[in-house]
């Protein structure tokens, strides 16, 4: 039941508000969002800066506490959610960030099992074979000992996804992942999270400006100033 | 290295590849906590020979009690006992036999110009039942006028100066005004108040310290009966003994006592007790340092581990790594420089300082232990790691 539930929206977000600060410098950010996203889509967060875009992904993503409205996960509610309740999800989630944030001492295989090991002591071998995968599928099967300093900016945010994506996730979130790359790598990078879509059901939701990938989307929400004007 | 601590942990060893990532930072932090291990070691090594210098002049002799004068902290300080005490300890039931003890410093000009003040002991030669058994089965022939027992391991010694000796090929030398007769040997060493020890029966003792009498000597043994217990004769003796003037103890309570005494309330004893003290600090200082600067280094990434579903005790778990790993890194050079200095300080001094694997094994505890704490402060430095920080 609850599976079926997770099928048609994994994503379900009500009423939700958010603010930052306390006292006087106490100021809403977020109005009233409301949005549903649909399993294995696309879905765009468009908006200029500071509208609240990333505010609204970390809320969705489980890594900031969601106050006010509801949030609901894979099925749990985030909204008085504990820490444990909070890692736990997470292990379900991938994210790729601006920045890398690879780990400067570890290879990239090393890195992206960093994703497997997470979900605890498996075999190692097996693990191992699995993170040369996720490493093949972004296009870099011949870089899988290089440490991130001799890698270049496009091939350390492939390594991210790679990260990201090797524990099959049930929902990738990503802010901005292209825009520290040049415009095929940014592009590989999100023909690869929308082909994991269609393959694996994987759904995807990112923030970005860059209007290349738009005509990649299923759905675009446009935010300003904390709420929601467009969506289509 | 790595291989092995994937297989130990069964997880990549991050705590392990971050330090070793950064090559200088890690043999700094090697180097620090090596030098911390070197000065505590140091510092017990010197604690460790005043304990045993301290000790050793009580392992010459076979008593059950000593009865000194109640101002004296150490065989070698306090006043002189009155003989009568020997008399009216003789007196209290239990007590079989006694006799007196006398000590005092001799300096010994040798021919080479140099001098060696031998703390020498003067004990009758008829009493040798209260002196451990190789010094007694060489003392009857202490009975000559201005015969004595030298110690072969006397601090400053050429070669094997004193190796040689016997009955028949005597050593010959002078001091305080007499001609002394080595005829036999024995071996207590270098202390930090004398160079080596001296024995002679008491008629010899009293020849060659002029201003002594023997009506006063340093301390008083007691043996007690057979089958008696001694600390009831301990307790019947404090209560015919005058209190104001003597004190009453086993030979055993008497060691420990002058080794606490020594190594508490006496300033060397808290000097290095004391340098023990920054030595630990100076690695727990370092340690937290290194591994706080290393936490910090890493916040980014600890955040993104954090957004993948790592939970707090991963995170412990690399810093607890981490601090192990330089503590055991650290204190093998610190372990094999102290063994080295310590050879040379002990040729240097003359003083019995030695590793022994107790001393080792305790410092690598300590060690751990310092580190651990370290690790545990410095992990308070996690909670800067935020992932909602990272977007
Ligand atoms: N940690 C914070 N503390 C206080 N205010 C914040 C914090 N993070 C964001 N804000 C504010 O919240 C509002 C929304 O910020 P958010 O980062 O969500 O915008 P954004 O749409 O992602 O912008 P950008 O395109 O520049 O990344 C902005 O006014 C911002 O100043
Ligand atoms: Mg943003």
């Amino acid at each position: 039941m609850t599976r079926r539930l997770e099928n048609t929206s994994p994503i379900k977000v009500a009423g939700l508000n958010h603010w930052f600060g306390t006292g006087d410098a106490r100021k809403q950010v977020i109005w009233d969002v409301n949005l549903s996203v649909t399993r294995g889509s696309l879905t765009v967060l468009m908006g200029p800066s500071g509208s609240g875009k990333t505010t609204v992904l970390t809320l969705m993503g489980c890594l900031r506490e969601v106050h006010d409205g509801s949030v609901q996960l894979l099925g749990a509610e985030l909204n008085g959610a504990t820490e444990a309740d909070a890692v736990a999800l997470r292990r379900r989630l991938g994210f790729i960030f601006q920045a890398h944030n690879l780990h400067e001492s570890l290879t990239a295989s090393q890195n992206v099992l960093m994703g497997l090991e997470v979900h605890g002591r498996g075999d190692p071998a097996q693990q191992m074979r699995a993170a040369h995968h996720a490493l093949e599928l972004v296009g870099l099967a011949d870089r899988l000992y290089y440490l991130p300093a001799n890698l270049s900016g496009g091939q350390k945010q492939r390594v991210a996804v790679a990260r990201a994506l090797v524990s099959n996730p049930e929902i990738m979130f990503a802010d901005e992942p292209t825009a520290a790359l040049d415009k095929a790598s940014g592009r590989t990078v999100v023909e690869i999270l929308k082909s994991l879509g269609r393959e694996r059901g994987t759904t995807t939701v990112m923030v970005t400006h860059d209007n290349r990938i738009l005509e990649l989307a299923d759905r675009i929400v446009t935010l300003e100033d904390g709420r929601i004007v467009d969506d289509v | 290295m790595t291989a092995f601590l994937t297989v130990l942990f069964g997880r990549l060893p991050i705590g392990w590849l971050q330090l070793s990532h950064n090559r200088t930072r890690l043999f700094a932090a090697i180097a620090g906590v090596a030098f911390a291990n070197l000065l505590v070691f140091v510092q017990l090594g010197i604690l460790g020979a005043l304990n045993n210098t301290t000790t050793a002049p009580y392992a010459l002799f076979d008593a059950d009690i000593i009865v000194s004068s109640a101002d004296a902290n150490t065989l070698t300080d306090g006043s002189n006992v009155a003989r009568q005490r020997l008399f009216q300890a003789m007196s209290v039931p239990g007590v079989a036999e006694g006799a007196p003890l006398y000590m005092a410093n001799l300096e010994w000009q040798r021919s080479d110009g140099n001098f060696s003040t031998l703390q020498s002991f003067g004990v009758g030669v008829d009493q040798t039942e209260f002196l451990a058994p190789d010094i007694a089965a060489e003392f009857n022939v202490l009975a000559l006028e201005d015969t004595v027992l030298i110690d072969r391991t006397t601090r400053g010694l050429p070669g094997d100066m004193l190796g040689s000796i016997s009955s028949r090929t005597p050593f010959i030398f002078e001091a305080n005004g007499r001609t002394l007769s080595a005829i036999g040997t024995l071996a207590v060493g270098a202390g930090f108040s004398s160079d080596g020890t001296l024995f002679t029966s008491d008629q010899t003792f009293l020849r060659l310290f002029t201003n002594r009498s023997s009506g006063a000597p340093n301390h008083i043994l007691l043996n007690v009966q057979d089958g008696i217990d001694l600390t009831v004769v301990v307790d019947r003796l404090r209560e015919v003994l005058p209190l104001d003037s003597v004190q009453v103890n086993t030979m055993a309570d008497a060691a420990a006592a002058d080794r606490s005494y020594q190594t508490t309330e006496r300033p060397t004893g808290i000097i290095f007790g004391f340098g023990v003290l920054i030595g630990v600090l100076v690695g727990i200082v370092i340690v937290y340092q290194i591994l706080s600067v290393d936490v910090s280094d890493h916040l980014k990434e600890y955040a993104t581990f954090k957004a993948m579903g790592y939970g707090h005790s991963f995170f412990l778990g690399i810093v607890f790594e981490e601090a192990i790993i330089l503590a055991l890194f650290g204190f093998i050079p610190g372990l094999l420089t102290s063994i080295a200095l310590y050879a040379g300080l002990a040729t240097a001094t003359g003083l019995p300082i030695a590793m022994g694997p107790d001393r080792a094994a305790v410092v690598l505890l300590g060690t751990l232990l310092a580190c651990i704490i370290s690790g545990a402060v410095a992990t308070r430095r996690l909670a800067g790691a935020d992932p909602a920080d990272l977007f």
